[in-house]
């Protein structure tokens, strides 16, 4: 994340005035959200964290909270999150930290405006949690990549105008090191992206070929052979957007349950309420410890805890959606809709059946680092314990057994 | 509910802690903790005279203008999990925390008065006469009742058992039910008509014994209309403030169990390169980073004088009692035969994390308490 914390001095006044001079010349109340939301950019109020020129003022990371709240007084609606999630939570600060200026200028304001949606093509059917094995190639050729190679899991690819892409660029060194990242643009020829189910019935995410795309070395991220560390900026990000963020007591699927036990008084057995204040308990305690981590961040000392979120968001998640069913008796039974869909943006998968957010919190622990992997993160980067003892990270990537 | 109040730790905090931590690390190393078992004398008093006297902690929550320090629940809740990391022999807890928030909260009255400076002076060391298991909204104690001779002298008659410090403190808080109604007392320890025994207790670095009371003088300090509540901020207090000691446990508990995973070797390997350690290491990381958070708004919410804190601290023990006993339990499991041996620590922090658990209320308990105060109730 950019943080030239203070370096132009933007105080808490300065942003409540820059907010009230965008209200006055773009009335929320009447400027269609997209425009609003592209005013806001250029103003430096959409990260005020970021750069100048990149929707930021270079302001401490604490001030955001103060735009937020201004802009909501000025009636501004929220910037809905979903309405990009992968490009706000993951693309933004990657183009940030290792685009050139004109990635920047390019990329950025589309991307928070939700004009342009983002997707990430890491995952491939030979490397998921072994990210850095991947096999599709990028040989260049002039000014331009040539890639190809097949993605999969790619969430939001069949909404998305970028993509965060991986690809290994030469084979003959060891695996971290033979990694380039490109922003890649999705409607180039030979992208090709189909759905692919998953087990609520519908289609989040997708599979992704690419066949002799042509990607033009300015839209390479960072130097060639740097795309581990580029890719490290995304996974950190991705772990504190998918675990983190601040909600209200009983935000989240504890609240379908607290309703449930509210409402239906004869479902109530002495064991299933401990088993229902233990959800509580645990619900509440994450959402104090997420309070913890931006508090932690705004106060400019982020620290590691953001994997440990991401954990306990997926064990609690599956948790209390395996007790929503229990409670639910007969309707535990039933299921609202098996129909094959593609995913729409905007986060709008409310109302539906108990079974749907049980089935869907099955993949809590796999997406953006499953559980086994993010322990083996705390276990090397936080508690610095020994290594395993690992065969593949010397040897030349092509030599490693597949 | 309102905003979350700072979940960090301030750098006053910081300091406080750093001190307190030196004190600890030169004073009350766990050979001697450990030392002292064995021994008749379970307090290490030259230790709460340097905690007492020199630092100044013992009168934390006691106003300014009664000799204390003026202090809000946060330090106290700083020093409480240094003291619990280093499983400090002295009665901290009960005396700095239980009986002076049951006397902070009592009103004004010239016994109270001389009583509060003498406990932040530490001069003094004060006990609730309650069993130590009692949980905030348990019902006003019945087993000690009062009465007055014709002189109109209180005297009190009755039991408490498994009070915290019963045969070290100086001075006893006692709830006491004369008429019927309920009361605070206080109690010189060494009246007439008083006896008490020490318990032989799980964690011996914190004894409990029996109170008995045979028409033993006291002065009433809190009428029907004060002591119930006077009690009430007590016990909420007490089990907020325990959940910073359960985090302290439980920090220590993985710091040695850390070290030994990178020291020990097995199978020509540092035991702490095999995954079935690492993760178990990492969950209990992840765990006291969240007991962290709690422990920490418990505290916030007393400091705030917030509608929360009872919420608060029974969300607290719910949760960070399970972590430290937890830790500590995993503490001696990866530590193998050496664990399980009275020549290591690991034992003092399962002793201390398990009877923890087992102070103001167990987690169950909590549990069950909160689906009262959150409106999710019991079948
Ligand atoms: C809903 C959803 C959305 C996703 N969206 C995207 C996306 O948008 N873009 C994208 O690139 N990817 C996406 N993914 C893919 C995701 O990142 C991978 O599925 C994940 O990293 C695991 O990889 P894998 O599926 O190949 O499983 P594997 O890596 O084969 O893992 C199989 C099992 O082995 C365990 N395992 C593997 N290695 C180790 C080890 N060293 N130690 C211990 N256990 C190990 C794993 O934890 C797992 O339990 C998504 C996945 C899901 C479920």
């Amino acid at each position: 994340m950019p943080q030239n914390s203070g370096a132009t001095g933007v105080t808490a006044e300065e942003i409540r005035t820059r907010v009230r001079e965008l209200a006055a010349a773009h009335d929320p109340a009447t400027t269609d959200h997209v425009e609003f939301l592209g005013h806001r950019f250029d103003a430096g109020l959409a990260w005020v964290h970021f750069p100048v020129g990149c929707g930021g003022l270079g302001a401490p990371r604490a001030l955001q909270q103060v735009a937020e709240q201004e802009l909501a007084a000025a009636g501004a609606k929220p910037a809905n999150v979903y309405r990009n999630p992968i490009g706000l939570g993951m693309g933004a600060p990657t183009v940030a930290v290792h685009g050139t200026e004109e990635q920047r200028s390019r990329l950025l304001r589309p991307l928070w405006t939700g004009e342009e949606v983002w997707c990430q093509l890491f995952s491939e059917p030979g490397a998921g949690s072994d990210l850095a094995g991947l096999a599709t190639r990028a040989v260049r050729d002039g000014d331009d990549w040539i890639v190809n190679g097949q993605k999969v899991w790619t969430s939001f690819a069949h909404k998305a105008r970028w993509a965060m892409l991986l690809a290994r660029t030469d084979p003959d060194l060891p695996k971290h090191q033979g990694l380039t990242y490109f922003f890649l643009d999705m409607s180039l020829p030979g992208v090709e992206v189909r759905p692919l189910r998953q087990a609520t019935g519908q289609a989040e995410f997708n599979e992704v070929f690419l066949t002799d795309v042509r990607i033009p070395d300015s839209m390479r991220a960072d130097e060639v052979g740097k795309g581990w560390t580029v890719s490290n900026t995304t996974l950190m990000n991705e772990r504190v957007a998918i675990g983190g963020g601040a909600s209200p007591r009983e935000g989240g699927v504890i609240s379908p349950v607290a309703a449930l036990w509210r409402s239906r008084p004869e479902v109530r057995t002495p064991a299933l309420h401990d088993q229902v204040m233990k959800a509580w308990v645990e619900a509440e305690v994450a959402r104090l410890a997420n309070a913890r981590i931006g508090q932690q961040l705004a106060a400019g000392k982020p620290g590691p805890e953001g994997s440990a979120a991401k954990i306990s968001f997926a064990r609690i998640n599956q948790e209390t959606t395996r007790l929503w069913l229990e409670l639910s008796g007969e309707d535990g039974l039933t299921y609202d809709d098996w129909t094959m869909r593609r995913v729409d943006l905007g986060g709008s998968d409310g109302g539906r059946s108990a079974g749907y957010y049980y089935l869907r919190a099955k993949g809590n622990s796999i997406e953006g680092g499953t559980t086994e992997i993010l322990r083996g993160v705390i276990a090397d980067r936080v508690l610095e314990l020994p290594r395993e003892p690992r065969t593949d990270t010397k040897l030349p990537w092509k030599e490693i057994p597949r | 509910m309102t905003d979350i109040p700072s979940l960090l730790y301030t750098d006053v905090e910081d300091d406080l802690r750093a001190t307190l931590r030196g004190l600890l690390a030169d004073r009350c190393p766990w050979s001697d903790v450990l030392a002292r078992v064995d021994t008749d004398e379970p307090y290490d008093e030259s230790l709460w005279k340097s905690v007492a006297e020199d630092l100044g902690l013992a009168g934390l929550l006691i106003p300014e203008s009664l000799g204390g320090a003026g202090a809000t629940a946060r330090e106290a809740a700083v020093t409480l999990e240094e003291l619990a990391r280093a499983v400090a022999p002295i009665p901290y807890y009960p005396s700095a925390i239980l009986a002076t928030t049951a006397l902070t909260a009592s009103p004004a009255s010239e016994a109270r008065d001389n009583a509060l400076p003498a406990l932040a002076a530490g001069t003094a060391i004060a006990t609730l006469t309650i069993p130590a298991t009692t949980a905030p909204g348990a019902e006003f104690p019945a087993s000690i009742t009062g009465s007055l001779d014709a002189n109109g002298q209180l005297h009190l008659t009755g039991a408490a058992t498994t009070v915290l410090a019963a045969d070290r403190a100086d001075l006893l808080v006692v709830p006491v039910l004369i008429d019927g109604e309920p009361h605070l007392a206080l109690v010189d320890a060494t009246a007439p008509g008083l006896t008490r025994t020490r318990a032989t207790t799980l964690d011996a670095t914190r004894p409990v014994g029996t109170i008995t009371l045979d028409g033993v003088p006291a002065t009433a300090i809190a009428d029907p209309t004060q002591a119930p509540a006077a009690l009430a901020h007590a016990l909420v207090t007490g089990a907020a403030l325990l959940a910073s000691e359960q985090l302290g446990v439980a920090e220590r508990s993985l710091e040695e169990t850390v070290t030994y995973l990178k020291t020990r070797h097995q199978f020509g390997r540092p035991i702490g390169s095999y995954q079935a350690l690492r993760h178990r290491a990492a969950d209990l990381w992840a765990d006291i980073a969240a007991a962290r958070a709690t422990a920490r708004y418990a505290a916030a919410a007393l400091a705030e004088g917030s509608d929360d804190a009872p919420i608060a601290a029974s969300l607290a023990q719910a949760y960070c009692s399970d972590v430290a006993v937890h830790a500590a339990e995993e503490c001696v499991q990866m530590h193998g035969g050496i664990g399980f041996t009275w020549e290591h620590p690991a034992h003092l922090y399962l002793k201390r994390a398990m009877s923890l658990s087992l102070l103001q209320g167990t987690p169950t308990h909590h549990r069950a308490a909160l689906g009262g105060l959150v409106n999710l109730p019991s079948a």
